[in-house]
């Protein structure tokens, strides 16, 4: 909860003596010395648009802020501004989709998630329409506050029958999702960093298959299983934890649904050390809630159980930097808490 | 105009759009009378509506439900299944003899309207305030691919109190949709009362007006006025979407079901089935 609005308060200096502030919602999350590719969603979908005809870029006043900005300067006559009105985004992607059109549709995962929820699981996910939902500001990605932060958009759409949800840690992967998605028939609910996107998984020799969850590194100690940036945030702490000759395993989990239980459950099994589960979501209904289920489900006693994740409570504007560190999900703070558990 | 091909069910082709509409009453009715309720006077109300619509406006192949080229009619309003069934059956889209499966287990014809059970039932209906968004991208898409068909929307007056009805209205007309042609079916009645009372739309027609829309309101139990309102729809020159609004009568042509208050969600008694469709032959076009 923010502070008592009646207090007066002064400037807070970072540690260098620099002043912290909220960064505009069109900003990167790339930190200053992480490897970035410029938008990499509009580029990709630009590109696979030359090939297939039948893709449609729709958005609800924020192609800029969604990078299908790209997207629409490459192919003028097949994107669509439908205005700030996202159940009109919705609905219009279904009759497109019924029309015959693969259709990406683009707004942040607040007004998506929250305001056009009807409308995806009414007028698309029902009928299993080819509409693609790609949405930036997932999560605690923006110091905006409460009503720009996606904290509860897995759990919402977890929900939706027939709805494929992917969580992308960085450029490469967003890249290979947005043809895996193009490809794929049906629903499919994306959440998208734009921008300058951080680099991270060319190093690992990552290739993104749709409902494949797939080890990175290998370690005895702690078993971390992520999604989304938080495993930008893994392999991080993972080499920090190397230093310390904690040695952890990260097993990346982009697809949310349908979930890949069985390469989960392999993993679990496969060595006895602890399981710590790391989302930028609320710590209810999310991968960790997905994880924990597969387990119990299984009769899968894993050595410990945690979660990384956002609390549940609506979360404070700020600087994301700050923002991360105070909820748990910085590097340092992961490598903090895992250091704790493996013990 | 009207359907290519044969008219279906067994009747007669070629015959007036007041004997369709009699048949759709009677086929609805008859609905009614196996579920023992039922939107029957919605249905009643919007049976000239739905005549001039297949027998008159819409082009459409009876035996090809998904035929490309057709006119989409969309029922934005799920509730008024019953009503579409009817003319669906009369249409020769869906068989005369599933008429006593409605709402039971397994009918291609459930309470609600849902593209997946029904052929030629475009879209699932019955969040009301959808509809005309679909709609909307159907016409979109028809236009993208330089078809020159139709696009029907049919929602209530009720659905005008959603905010997504009017968020529509502008995108249409920014979008210049002349092949989107949405049906406001006006009989003042909503779940908790008259339309007007609940939340009140008027002036009605100002409104779309404002909003771009080429604007036409008419008795939408008059038949010759509403078949010269959906022509001038379709042959307007202007580059904008099209409403018509249709004051209907709840219970049209049953003069018992006419005079019930309160009649949303209509109670008709075991016995009145039979009646009424008494009374609805009585009244027979000639």
């Amino acid at each position: 909860m923010p502070l008592d609005k009646y207090l007066p308060r002064q400037v807070k200096l970072g540690p260098n003596g620099e002043r912290l502030m909220t960064s505009a919602m069109i900003a990167s999350i790339a930190g200053p010395d992480q490897r970035t590719k410029p938008a990499p969603f509009g580029h990709a979908l630009a590109a696979l648009a030359e090939s297939n005809p039948a893709i449609i870029g729709m958005t609800a006043d924020l192609s800029k802020y969604t990078d299908l900005h790209v997207f629409a300067k490459a192919h003028p006559d097949r994107f669509y501004q439908m205005g700030m009105a996202e159940q009109v985004l919705m609905g219009a992607a279904a009759g497109m989709a019924r029309e015959g059109f693969t259709v990406f549709a683009t707004t942040y995962a607040v007004f998506a998630s929250r305001r056009a929820y009807d409308f995806i699981c009414m007028a698309i996910a029902e009928e299993s329409l080819d509409v693609k939902i790609v949405c930036a500001l997932p999560g605690l990605t923006t110091g905006y506050g409460p009503s720009h932060q996606a904290t509860e958009d897995l759990a919402i759409f977890r929900g939706l029958p027939n709805m494929t949800i992917i969580d992308p840690c960085d450029a490469l992967e967003i890249e290979q999702a947005t043809a895996a998605i193009a490809a794929h028939r049906g629903p499919v609910y994306m959440r998208l960093l734009r921008g300058n996107v951080p680099l991270v998984l060319d190093e690992y020799g990552y290739t993104f298959e749709l409902g494949k969850a797939k080890l990175l590194r290998d370690g005895p100690d702690a078993l971390l299983i992520s999604t989304g940036l938080m495993t930008m945030r893994a392999l991080e702490a993972a080499r920090a934890l190397e230093k310390d000759r904690v040695k952890v395993g990260v097993l990346h989990v982009p697809t949310i649904k349908p979930f890949d239980e069985a390469t989960i459950l392999k993993e679990v099994n496969r060595i006895g050390r602890p399981v710590i589960t790391l989302e930028n979501h609320t710590i209810v209904g999310g991968l960790g809630e997905a994880v924990a289920g597969a387990l119990m489900r299984s009769d899968t006693r894993p050595a410990r159980f945690r979660q990384i994740a956002l609390p549940d409570q609506f979360l404070d504007a700020g600087a994301l930097p700050t923002l991360h560190d105070r909820y748990g999900i910085s590097a340092s703070e992961v490598v903090r808490r895992v250091k704790e558990w493996v013990r | 105009m009207g359907s290519e091909g044969t008219a279906g069910s067994g009747h007669i082709p070629n015959i007036s759009l007041a004997e369709r509409a009699y048949h759709i009453r009677r086929h609805a009715l008859r609905m009614g009378e196996v579920q023992g309720q039922g939107y029957i006077a919605q249905a009643l109300g919007a049976a000239d509506l739905l005549a001039v619509s297949y027998f008159h406006a819409l082009n459409y192949r009876p035996h090809e439900p998904e035929w490309e080229g057709r006119d989409r009619f969309c029922l934005s309003i799920g509730h008024y299944a019953i009503a579409l069934y009817a003319a669906l059956i009369e249409a020769g889209i869906l068989p005369e003899n599933e008429i006593d499966t409605y709402g039971g287990d397994d009918s291609r014809m459930p309470m609600s309207g849902m593209a997946a059970y029904t052929p030629g039932m475009e879209i699932t209906g019955g969040s009301l305030g959808q509809g005309l968004t679909v709609a909307l991208g159907m016409a979109m898409g028809l236009k993208h691919k330089r078809s020159a068909a139709f696009v029907f929307n049919l929602m209530s007056d009720g659905e005008l109190d959603e905010g997504s009805t009017w968020e529509t209205a502008m995108a249409a007309a920014s979008h210049k949709l002349d092949n989107l042609i949405c049906i406001v079916d006006v009989n003042n009645m909503q779940a908790d009362g008259p339309s007007t009372l609940v939340s009140n739309f008027e002036p009605l027609g100002p409104k779309w007006e404002a909003f771009g829309w080429h604007m036409q309101r008419v008795d939408g139990n008059d038949i010759p006025a509403m078949a010269a309102a959906f022509d001038r729809a379709k042959a307007l020159a202007e580059p904008r979407p099209r409403v018509i609004i249709c004051d209907t009568k709840m219970g049209k042509g049953v003069g018992f079901l006419e005079e019930r208050e309160r009649n949303h969600f209509m109670r008709v008694e075991a016995d009145e089935w039979a009646k009424a469709i008494a009374v609805l032959d009585a009244g027979r076009p000639a």
